[in-house]
């Protein structure tokens, strides 16, 4: 691990997301909903947990990019969400440097809400079942592509 | 210094990647719990069921680390049997030994389990040698933890006068630390660590965010608000702001963290037998990041003995994980009395 591969803190140009927030941010939703389900159906998350989620909905933004997601859990499924509710059960903001680092397990999501890097708003206790889901996930071994490599 | 004196370094664990993190990163021994309120990081999501257990611990000794199984909340009142079946499934699972705060269950657990490994949990609250003597005498303890109240001087003090091992923290989120005596938790929700396992459970905290601030509230009580790149701490009661005659600051602590590498030789040569890092409630990547750190500083204690020096790169990065992004040494170096 003494050579990983380290994500910097970085913050897009401003013009990124001005034009980020015009795009339809449909496939947003698409791909981190497949991306969801099959961890799912691989078994990565938790049953109990993920029936905590049932028909929550869930908001994530990347505000460097414009990129928005809308989605819910249901019916064992995770679905798009194509008109997002006034207010989603649980709302998730960051650069997209943060989530990046989030998902490499580079940063501790405590560390960057303590450092104001990540919000998170609506429903907290459903916000501390995400997180520890996600936490308690075992991501299968990378494949050894040389920008993974130790 | 001898390597033997070197304290060992025992690591959180609130999922199985935190564990093997913990392992991996080089801790001598991980503590975790079950996932319900006998521990006292009953979160939502948190811990572990039967299965995860299992392979923590075949993880963990396989490689000749040690496992702590953390029941150390309050059995309540009616409830006695859930406690006690803790005890009995760790006796089962095989782990190193068991960190218990409820003398009620001491007692269980000396009785039914006579080779079970006691510790005394810090909730137990065993601040002199007097404590710590008796939980020996009555149920066979072999570790105490102590509460984060004592100054190294008055550490040493119970060390000189026992003969069980003495564990302190070293590393980890502070509160007022009147460990299994607070009743903040309690006066703001109902709900405390001895109860129900957890401080200010979440389903009492709303972040409320509006332009340029955000707003902390603890079962609808204003704890703090901080302004958009002001750094935010754990919503308790213990580190908000309130008005106090008119003036509105940190009225019983500040959010902080607790570091001891700066006074890492001062623990080992007291006799302190193991350190202790908090954060079952951390992710994965917290673990790993103060766990490497800490074995790197007591890895040099080791090779170094007297030219032990605090590495910059190591604060650096527990500077970084730390709440409120500060250190203290709390009341380990505390020159009042």
């Amino acid at each position: 691990m003494s050579q990983r591969f380290i994500i910097p803190k970085f913050q897009l140009p401003a013009l990124v997301a001005r034009i980020g927030v015009h795009l339809p941010q449909w496939p947003h939703a698409m791909t981190l909903t497949a991306g969801l389900n099959a961890a799912a159906r691989m078994k990565l998350l938790p049953l109990d947990s993920l029936a905590l989620l049932e028909g929550r909905s869930f908001f994530v933004e990347v505000l460097d990019t414009g990129g928005r997601a809308c989605f819910t859990y249901r019916a064992g499924m995770f679905r798009p969400l194509f008109s997002a509710p006034q207010t989603p059960d649980l709302s998730f903001r960051a650069n997209l440097s943060a989530f990046m680092q989030l998902l490499a397990r580079q940063e501790d999501p405590d560390t960057l809400f303590f450092n104001r890097e990540l919000s998170i708003e609506g429903d907290t206790e459903l916000g501390l079942i995400v997180k520890n889901m996600l936490d308690a996930v075992e991501w299968p071994q990378l494949p050894k592509l040389p920008v993974f490599s130790n | 210094m001898l390597r033997d004196k070197i304290p060992q370094l025992i690591c959180p664990a609130g999922s199985l990647p935190a564990l093997k993190a913990a392992v991996d990163n080089g801790a001598d021994a991980v503590y975790f719990g079950y996932r319900n309120d006998t521990n006292a990081r009953n979160f939502a999501g948190l811990n572990f069921d039967d299965k995860a257990m299992r392979e923590g611990i075949r993880y963990a000794q396989s490689r000749h680390r040690e496992v702590l199984l953390a029941i150390n909340t309050f059995a309540q009142p009616g409830r006695d049997a859930d406690w006690q079946h803790a005890v009995d499934g760790a006796a089962e699972l095989g782990v190193d030994a068991v960190i218990l705060a409820d003398v009620g269950l001491l007692d269980y657990a000396a009785k039914r389990h006579p080779g079970l490994r006691l510790h005394l949990s810090v909730q137990g609250s065993a601040t002199s040698y007097e404590a710590v003597n008796f939980a020996q005498r009555e149920f066979g303890v072999r570790r105490a933890v102590l509460p984060r109240v004592l100054t190294l001087a008055q550490v040493e003090n119970v060390i000189r006068n026992t003969t069980v091992e003495i564990e302190v923290f070293g590393f980890g989120s502070l509160c007022v630390m009147n460990e299994g005596r607070c009743w903040l938790s309690s006066y703001a929700t109902g709900e405390s660590p001895n109860t129900v396992g957890a401080c200010s459970p979440a389903k009492y905290v709303k972040w409320e965010k509006s332009p340029g601030m955000m707003s902390t509230r603890l079962n609808g009580i204003l704890i703090d608000r901080f302004g958009d790149n002001e750094p935010a701490g754990y919503p308790t009661l213990c580190k908000g702001r309130f008005d106090v005659n008119g003036a509105t600051y940190y009225a019983l602590e500040e959010p902080t963290s607790l570091n001891v590498l700066e006074i890492l030789p001062e623990i080992a040569r007291a006799g302190v037998a193991a350190i202790k890092v908090e954060g079952r409630q951390r992710s994965p990547t917290y673990v790993a990041q103060v766990t490497r750190n800490m074995r790197a500083a007591l890895d040099a204690l080791a090779s170094e003995g007297e030219r032990y020096q605090v590495k910059q790169a190591w604060q650096a990065e527990l500077a970084k994980v730390s709440e409120g992004s500060q250190a203290t040494l709390g009341a380990y170096s505390r020159p009042w009395r």
